[in-house]
């Protein structure tokens, strides 16, 4: 287990490599982008001396990675606030967005994909995996017009977009992105679900049950969702940092202030600084949530060895 | 010794899986589709039957009407092009962006693989400590640091983005499957008569992996065409004034409340048809080779 844990430091030290190097063939000076169009040469280098980028690439990548270590990614370019900061409070609003038709997603999934694997094979099987294949084939972005055109615009269910920061006045406008992403989600989540379930009955022991006389239902409810729950639960782990993150066509499309927009605006005003503390903290989340579900993996099953 | 060469042809894992390919209608189906787009593609760039989609033929925003020809059969946009051709030229850009981005992953996939599975010792443990790291960097957010790294937008840095991003899974599937067939007789046999280590991994072990790399390339496939709309709505892909399905469904968020339904439409049942036809072929195939997995 603890060998598991070590496991995970050349991966992050890894990334962080792997992130420096891409960040640093942008084409492109950020300092003379930051300094204006109309600046003195004298300027852009003094931006140049404050950023550190006349400092050499081993020193910068260096600072990069005790930036990551500390947890202290400095100020974003645009908009010069504390990037720990941004992030945080972004956390916090894509979660409200995300977490709520998230559960949501799971349990409804998992209903439907226990049902698929009971009747598999027969037509309400069938039926509902070419629904999920085809749902699954359709763009994301056009779930996302069709919803706002329909349930915001004609219907004047839900206000077109925007967004309230008290904990009360957001949800309003957080239900249509949420109903959004249930309905994206549900396809390949049910689909999973159903291949998790269905590897489970071809084991010995549903034999053994079925053997023993037990009838189908108790079966499957007693031993074949049991076992089936094991990869469920430590999958959903290693979904949360993809939750954190939020969904970045959501959150543009629907102007809110997520991690997911932060990124967004990041990209659009090249401010280097904030994407790179974005995408290593992603990384380490990734990493670490991994590494948790390994974890729980073995305490769970003890047919697993950590190693 | 012509006898004994028809004697020993039999049935081949590649014909044994066409065959059962060939028996599947949905599988069929999908091939036809995939053939059909990709016709249309060359159509579009030879100008064989379909013409330019920036040539402007009627008026601004014209419904979709069956009685002025194919050309209005998907209305037009608001400078009076025709929708239809406008989403026929974007098969190219999406094939186009899969296709290479595939030509770009594949080969890094393929050769870190095997020469990961084949080795092994350190050569292996450096190879799946550089695709482990990949992969636990969020591919959204791994797509995202590539194209603000290119920096030039446009379908070359999407396929650029794409292809160095999604070498990772067949990598680790090649290299499983390498390991699996390393120790097997026919190997050693190719050893014993002195086949170099060149040989035996390119020319007698890549042969039996390869069906994993069809299927493979039938799922990116679907990604890349997937990511391209996103990355473009996201203004990291396709740049205005190409034809593009990512561009012509970002144009319908305006279109939509000016009752203009017609452009997303187009994009979206084109892109639905070769995704699912992508998918499907995907799954036939894995069946088609090894009907252990058919469920």
């Amino acid at each position: 287990m603890i060998r598991r844990t070590l496991y995970g430091i050349p991966i992050i030290f890894g990334a962080t490599l792997i992130l420096f190097f891409i960040f640093n063939i942008v084409p492109g000076d950020p300092a003379v982008q930051l300094a204006g169009k109309h600046a003195t040469p004298e300027a852009v280098a003094s931006i140049r001396h404050e950023l550190g980028l006349d400092r050499p690439m081993y020193a910068q990548y260096f600072e990069f990675v005790k930036q990551t270590l500390t947890l202290d990614f400095g100020r974003s370019y645009s908009t010069k606030q504390d990037i720990m900061e941004m992030f945080w409070y972004g956390a916090g609003t894509s979660l409200s967005l995300i977490l709520p038709p998230f559960l949501i997603t799971v349990i409804v999934s998992l209903l439907f994909g226990a049902l698929v694997a009971y009747y598999r094979a027969t037509w309400i099987d069938k039926s509902i995996v070419a629904l999920s294949v085809a749902g699954q084939s359709i763009s994301m972005l056009a779930y996302v017009l069709a919803f706002q055109y329909f349930f915001a615009y004609k219907w004047n269910m839900f206000p077109v977009t925007g967004y309230d920061t008290s904990w009360v006045g957001r949800w309003q406008y957080l239900t249509l992105p949420g109903l959004i992403y249930i309905a994206v989600a549900l396809s390949p989540f049910i689909r999973f679900y159903r291949t998790i379930i269905l590897d489970e009955f071809y084991q010995d022991y549903v034999r053994t049950a079925r053997a023993k006389g037990l009838t189908e239902k108790v079966v499957m409810l007693k031993h074949v969702m049991k076992n089936a729950m094991i990869p469920v639960i430590t999958d959903l782990l290693v979904q949360l940092p993809f939750l954190i993150l939020g969904s970045l066509i959501l959150e543009k499309f629907f102007s809110i202030p997520g991690l997911g927009d932060i990124t967004v605006r990041a990209i659009t005003d090249l401010d280097r600084p904030v994407i790179m503390a974005v995408t290593v903290l992603g990384t380490i989340a990734f990493v670490v949530l991994n590494i948790l579900s390994d974890i729980l993996y073995a305490l769970v099953d003890p047919r697993v060895k950590v190693s | 010794m012509k006898f004994l060469a028809k004697r020993i042809k039999g049935n081949s894992l590649w014909s044994d899986a066409m065959r059962r390919l060939l028996s599947d209608r949905l599988a069929v189906a999908s091939l036809i589709i995939v053939f059909l787009f990709l016709v249309i593609s060359l159509m579009t760039q030879f100008g064989i039957g379909i013409d330019d989609w920036k040539v402007v033929i009627g008026a601004s925003r014209e419904a979709p009407t069956f009685a002025k020809g194919w050309k209005f059969w998907l209305g037009t946009d608001i400078f009076g092009r025709s929708m239809l051709l406008k989403a026929l030229h974007g098969s190219y850009t999406a094939l186009f962006i899969g296709v290479m981005s595939s030509v770009i992953s594949i080969p890094i996939g393929m050769v870190l693989g095997a020469i990961a599975g084949y080795f092994g010792g350190w050569i292996d443990e450096v190879i799946t400590w550089l695709y482990t790291t990949v992969s636990n960097i969020p591919e959204i957010l791994l797509l995202v640091a590539i194209s603000f790294a290119i920096g030039s937008k446009g379908i070359v840095a999407v396929t650029i983005a794409l292809g160095t991003t999604t070498w990772v899974s067949l990598a680790r599937l090649i290299r499983g499957e390498v390991i699996k067939h390393k120790s097997r007789d026919y190997v050693t046999a190719a050893e014993a008569i002195g086949g170099s280590h060149f040989r035996r991994l390119f020319i007698h072990i890549t042969p039996n992996v390869l069906h994993i790399l069809m299927i493979t390339f039938s799922l990116r496939f679907v990604t890349a065409i997937k990511s391209e709309v996103l990355l473009t709505y996201l203004g990291l892909g396709v740049r205005p004034g190409e034809a593009s399905w990512g561009l012509m469904i970002d144009d319908a968020k305006s279109e939509l409340v000016q009752g203009m339904w017609w452009g997303m439409a187009g994009a979206t049942i084109l892109m639905f048809l070769i995704v699912i036809a992508f998918s499907l072929l995907a799954d036939a195939m894995r069946d088609a080779f090894d009907p252990k997995l058919r469920t």
